[in-house]
């Protein structure tokens, strides 16, 4: 259970996320159907599935913007609303396929935004420096004070994954974070998730690029039409595409064969 | 790690939003050519006919602002939509009616620009008349008020409409509603100011009244409905 020191603002040390028994309901079209998970510090969680499996509602839930019709979201062993919000917030990155930054502000002025909200440095001149290193860490230096509109796909991929990692989340939540990256930024991406989890972040990602993705998996769960059809651990630096391909295509070939058809219909509630 | 004060929190927001739209410009002229083209239309209508009174004035006033003020509202939260800041907002670690009050600010900030070029325009264009300086203290006054009345609703539904498909209809149709006391107490108010007798000014007194208790009411539900019509899907 999680210390009420740490449900306060000022204390952001999540160590587990618990998903029990979750079900989503879009209307009468359930989403997703039963899914328990847990989340470790330090380890990172692959979600695989083919498009609207309900990967991304998963992560919508596990960021507290969906809320479950049926099920739980424990962080540290406390549903979100015994939060404070704002200490639950604050543990958050996530990134979408969205780069979700201010296209009129330059790159350096969104990072300097954003980490203003988040409040995660000393002062100014921390929080500046942590913005400059961050640009450099991703690439972005010689365009920092470009306007983020002048930017490439590309490049506004890498300001919104600096956005993400600048006030240091303790739950990084990535949706498709290869998306619009060269081979370089690929690399460099998961260098970024290494060091993440490496730091002790809790992080789960959604993405297709299964060879990028496989070396950095610790725990792999493989959504299918809503429900959780596969998932394994693995032990660091066993993992790689080849296995997480293997996985989806196992539990691709059970679901079909258990005849799990899409869910269609949520059942009548009482 | 500790969280901004919550002035703190409304000033950086409120800042962004003056930063990006100095840079775009989009919002101001957008809104400021609209609110001329609208004032000129009216002008046009009365060409050749009798001039027209302090009653029309003051309609035309009120008209110009909740119509030219309505699709900076509208463009300013389409804006945050398009790039998915707003979800970017709501995931951050800031009060929700921190997030509230920094765009009732800034819609009101661009709404006042607008009474900066749309009163002058009636004064040249129907010889509308306000009097001494304390005429324009109290239309300055009841033009502030009125505003902040307007961009308190406004505000409150421009954000929580999220992803709905008919947001851009849905917006007006919630908010022209809930508006309908302060454009009247707005209109009703100028006219009383710009008539200009003891016993309008003591009219208008009233309607200023009632405007600063309609903008409290809307401030605060506001604040206290932004967080749930934020909510969580």
């Amino acid at each position: 259970m999680a210390t009420e020191a740490a449900r306060q603002p000022g204390a952001a040390t999540l160590q587990t996320v618990e998903v029990r028994g979750f079900y989503k309901d879009y209307g009468r079209q359930r989403a997703v159907a039963d899914v328990s998970l847990t989340l470790r510090a330090g380890q990172l969680t692959a979600l695989l599935g083919e498009n609207g499996a309900g990967k991304s509602t998963l992560l919508g839930a596990l960021a507290t913007l969906i809320r479950p019709t049926r099920g739980q979201v424990l962080y540290d062993g406390t549903t979100a609303e015994a939060w404070s919000p704002l200490a639950l917030r604050r543990c958050l990155g996530v990134l979408s396929h969205e780069p979700r930054c201010y296209t009129d502000l330059s790159a350096r002025e969104n990072l300097l935004f954003f980490g203003r909200l988040y409040g995660a440095f000393a002062d100014g001149t921390a929080l500046t420096a942590a913005c400059a290193q961050k640009l450099t860490e991703v690439g972005l230096q010689r365009a920092a004070d470009r306007p983020a509109r002048t930017l490439s796909r590309g490049m506004l991929q890498r300001l919104a994954i600096a956005r993400t990692l600048l006030p240091r989340p303790q739950l990084l939540l990535l949706d498709e974070p290869y998306t619009g990256l060269d081979r370089d930024g690929v690399a460099l991406l998961s260098r970024l998730i290494a060091a993440e989890r490496e730091r002790g972040a809790i992080v789960v990602v959604i993405s297709h690029d299964l060879d990028a993705l496989g070396p950095l998996c610790d725990q792999v769960a493989v959504l299918l039409h809503g429900r959780l059809r596969a998932h394994a651990e693995f032990a660091p630096g066993t993992c790689d595409g080849p296995a997480l391909l293997r996985l989806y295509q196992q539990a691709s070939a059970a679901g079909a064969a258990a005849g799990a058809g899409k869910l269609r219909r949520a059942e009548p509630r009482p | 790690m500790t969280s901004a004060s919550f002035p703190r929190q409304v000033a950086m927001l409120l800042w962004k939003d003056v930063r990006v739209e100095l840079r775009a410009g989009e919002l101001i002229y957008a809104t400021l050519l609209f609110a001329i083209i609208i004032v000129l239309l009216f002008s046009f209508a009365f060409l050749g006919g009798a001039p027209p009174t302090v009653e029309v004035m003051a309609g035309v006033l009120w008209v110009a602002l909740s119509l030219s003020g309505m699709l900076g509202i509208s463009r300013s939260f389409e804006r945050e939509r398009e790039a998915d800041t707003l979800r970017a907002l709501l995931l951050a670690p800031v009060e929700r009616s921190a997030l509230y009050l920094s765009k009732l600010l800034s819609v009101s900030l661009l709404m006042l620009l607008l009474c900066a070029v749309v009163v002058p325009a009636l004064c040249l264009l129907f010889g509308m008349q306000v009097g001494d300086a304390g005429a324009w203290g109290r239309l300055i006054l009841l033009l502030t008020l009125g505003i902040l009345g307007f961009a308190a609703v406004a505000a409150l539904f421009g954000a929580s409409l999220g992803r709905a498909r008919v947001r851009e209809v849905l917006l007006p149709l919630l908010v022209y509603p809930l508006v309908v006391p302060v454009l009247l107490a707005g209109a009703r108010g100028t006219y009383a100011i710009l008539y200009g007798t003891p016993e309008s000014l003591d009219d208008a007194a009233r309607w200023l009244k009632f405007l600063l208790v309609f903008d409290s009411l809307a401030v605060m539900g506001g604040l206290w409905l932004f967080e749930p019509l934020c909510a969580t899907e």
